[in-house]
């Protein structure tokens, strides 16, 4: 489930997929029921073009959005719409909400007709290395280039912190805007800790230390979503980076021979083994739901968890009261790590698409220029608890331990980031892969070299197969 | 008036008939198309390459593997499912003898009709979400619990059904077989109760037990129900897809490290998330000709002379 917005599993989603299957393959052929090739026009109905309008939008022309319904909720969007509607009082927008954005959108795509905008977030998200490679999207740049929506001197990239374009970059041009702004690190509840007088551990030697007296109070000092493995990978994926740095990750990224076959992979990967050989994982971790395991560690079965920052909001509901959840960015590895203490994965989640074939294409530009805006983007941080990618946006939230400690981890890591692609959303096949190694290494099955064996076949797959689109970056 | 009888028929069969081709045969026959095509689902436009998909399928370790472990289901799981069925439906109908009373089933089977039967009513949504929580991998877990507690388990390594690839195919088997006995207990209660009581009495008077009685009597009389039932439990497990996506660890199911993938879940990972609708809908042509083959050879097998009574 590697979606920013962690979305859950739940029964309609079984429901739908099972719904789905009786049309893929009870009769074996459905599928195809609603993808007879259609037609679609590109360019839609078009206005003026004015600093106020700088995409030509038609007043009247209807926006449609299509919005996940996932951990980040709705609200948002409700008010977003309600923005654009402001300004263009005619047109008809609308939004719709649903978890099940492939099985939903894939027919309209298929038939020349997708909506003007959409989050493609979550478990059923349309991988956006498939829609790439499509042709199926709008290149932003004209968004990026234009004025934003508060103050008409500055351009709407500008608005935005530093990096967040690059995870929607593909060969160069930007196709998707990451709206939700995601850290990933280790979660700990700062309140167990004060009580037992633990101090968050920033090297590895100290976590080494502090395990053992955590297992000696009768908690586990690590838990996770075994049964998804994406969990547990980016850990190790961190310390990849941080031991080795970043071209590293660069190397794995762009696919290069035995890129896996270096001693910060073996690193990490033997430090992971260390902790499943001692016992400190809680046990049947890894065979945990996201959901179970991360209400474990809230019910403090667990001391340790990994997860990215929509943590609060998705256990909102179940989370006991007097929880500080705080998030810790991963301890050094070794005394002679790449990248300084502090270092982190932060990355924009949450990817918003204008499709190639939308009808109103400039609408769908303007109301992301609207939710760039500094309006929609205080009203995001405080509906969700989380970043968004324009400056400042969380600056006037307060009351969540949560994102406080997210906020000042952030700022403290400063250009400190760490970036990796082909196995969040480059390859779904190197995914697939790397995500049953990681099942098998934390079920105390593989070794670390079978672990890098099979992940390096599955990269060295997707580099040998000419029907897989390739993607590159230098930084 | 023999003329006019055809627009007569033709006028009623029309309509359905047009449903039939534009919902069925035509994504049949799509499905066929795109499959020798390299179409990646999410646009309009696709290219002819010939039997290649095929040949990819044939090469592909994931989708051989998905082939084998619904073979072992197809294998396993009607066997299972009919055999406890049939016994099932035999106690609850003729097993209880023993006295003079003549044929009826054991003590309290009207009750036990019904709690058997109870699985059939849950959706399959509400069984994963049932199996998930019996199969927990800690302690929380309602068998691990019971395990645990009567200290048969380490509480440390609590056992990994689902997560274990030794365990899995046969958790998963467990569940199909659980879901789908009652039903089938209720379709052969009926077909046995349709059988002549006269047969069994005399079989009685004969001195039989419920042995003889059962094979000599009662399976052969239920022969027919039974390859139906066969053909229809075949189909449930080449399908299988909604208990492997819920229940089974990675994203998509087929976990752990593929040892649960099936043909179903395959295909919708390769046509979903990998977007690959025409390889994908070569999987899918796969599947209905394994499926058009099972009910070809499960009739052909269980094919007797028919007993009227």
């Amino acid at each position: 489930m590697p979606n920013s917005s962690g979305s859950e599993f739940t029964r309609r989603q079984l429901i739908q997929r099972a719904a789905a299957l009786a049309v893929l393959a009870g009769p074996a052929a459905g599928v195809l029921s609603a993808c007879a090739g259609g037609g679609g026009s590109a360019a839609g109905p078009s206005g003026t073009v004015s600093p106020t309008n700088p995409f030509g939008v038609a007043e009247d022309a209807p926006l449609d959005v299509v919005i996940f319904d996932g951990g980040f909720g709705q609200d948002y969007a409700k008010y977003d719409i309600g923005l654009y509607s402001k300004a263009f009082p005619k047109s008809q927008a609308a939004f719709k909400a649903t978890q099940k954005i492939s099985d939903t959108l894939q027919p309209r795509f298929a038939n020349g007709t997708p909506p003007d905008v959409i989050d493609d977030s979550g478990d059923n998200q349309i991988k956006a290395g498939t829609l790439v490679n499509s042709n199926a999207l709008t290149d932003l740049q004209p968004l990026l280039d234009a004025a934003s929506y508060d103050d008409p001197k500055v351009k709407v990239k500008d608005t935005l912190l530093p990096g967040v374009l690059d995870v929607g970059t593909y060969n160069g041009k930007v196709y998707l805007l990451n709206y939700g702004y995601t850290v990933y690190g280790l979660w700990y509840n700062a309140k167990v800790f004060k009580e037992k007088n633990w101090t968050p551990p920033k090297t590895w030697a100290e976590f080494k230390t502090l395990a053992p007296q955590i297992k000696a109070a009768g908690i586990a000092p690590w838990a996770h979503a075994g049964k998804y493995p994406y969990y547990m990978g980016v850990p190790i994926m961190d310390w990849v980076g941080k031991v080795g740095g970043d071209q590293v990750l660069i190397d794995i990224d762009n696919l290069k021979p035995n890129a896996w076959r270096v001693d910060a992979v073996k690193a990490s990967l033997n430090a992971v083994l260390e902790m499943v050989h001692n016992g400190w994982m809680l046990p049947g971790t890894e065979g945990m739901t996201h959901i179970e395991s991360q209400q474990a560690f809230l019910d403090g079965k667990a001391a340790f968890l990994p997860c990215g920052s929509w943590l609060e909001n998705e256990m909102r509901k179940t989370t006991p009261a007097g929880t500080e959840m705080t998030l810790l960015p991963m301890p050094d590895l070794t005394d002679k790590d790449a990248k300084p203490y502090g270092t982190l994965r932060a990355e924009a989640g949450e990817p918003f698409i204008v499709p190639a074939k939308a009808k109103n294409q400039a609408g769908g530009l303007e109301f992301l220029r609207i939710m760039l805006s500094k309006d929609a983007a205080r009203n995001f941080a405080q509906a969700t608890s989380s970043l968004s990618i324009v400056k400042g946006s969380a600056d006037s939230v307060t009351n969540s331990t949560a994102l406080t400690s997210v906020n000042k981890a952030a700022t403290a890591a400063g250009d400190n980031l760490l970036h990796y692609r082909s196995v969040t959303d480059w390859y779904p096949t190197m995914i697939n892969e790397w995500e049953a190694a990681t099942g098998e290494l934390m079920a105390g099955r593989f070794t670390a070299d079978q672990w890098i064996d099979k992940v390096q076949a599955a990269a060295d797959k997707v580099a040998a197969d000419s029907s897989i689109q390739k993607f590159h970056r230098d930084k | 008036m023999k003329f006019r009888r055809l627009p007569f028929i033709a006028g009623f069969l029309f309509v359905p008939v047009v449903l039939y081709v534009i919902y069925v045969v035509s994504p049949f026959v799509q499905t066929v198309f795109y499959s020798f095509t390299d179409w990646g689902g999410f646009s309009n436009t696709q290219n002819f390459i010939g039997v290649g998909n095929y040949v990819r399928l044939l090469q592909d370790d994931i989708f051989l593997k998905a082939v084998l472990h619904n073979a072992f289901l197809l294998v396993l799981m009607p066997v299972v499912t009919i055999l406890l069925a049939l016994f099932l439906a035999f106690m609850l109908n003729v097993g209880g003898r023993g006295d003079s009373a003549g044929i009826r089933g054991v003590r309290g089977s009207s009750v036990y009709k019904v709690v058997l039967f109870f699985p059939q009513v849950l959706s399959v949504a509400i069984i994963v979400v049932l199996f998930q929580s019996v199969f927990r991998t800690d302690g929380r877990g309602l068998l691990n619990g019971l395990l645990i507690a009567l200290g048969l388990v380490d509480p440390n390594k609590p056992v990994q059904w689902f997560n274990s690839p030794d365990l899995v195919l046969w958790c998963l088997l467990g569940v199909m077989v659980w879901s789908g006995v009652g039903f089938y207990m209720v379709l052969f209660s009926a077909a046995m109760q349709s059988i002549p009581k006269e047969i069994y009495e005399a079989a009685l008077l004969d001195g039989a037990s419920r042995g003889p009685t059962f094979f000599r009597i009662t399976l052969p009389l239920l022969w027919e129900n039974i390859s139906v039932a066969w053909v229809y439990l075949g189909f449930i497990a080449l399908d299988g897809f909604a208990l492997v996506t819920g229940l089974t660890p990675d994203s998509g199911g087929g976990g752990p490290d593929h040892a649960s993938e099936l043909i179903s879940n395959v295909l919708y990972r390769t046509a979903f998330t990998q977007g690959k609708f025409g390889l994908a809908c070569a999987m899918g042509v796969a599947l209905a000709v394994f499926s058009l083959l099972l009910a070809i050879v499960q009739l052909r097998i269980t094919r007797r002379d028919r007993i009227e009574f």
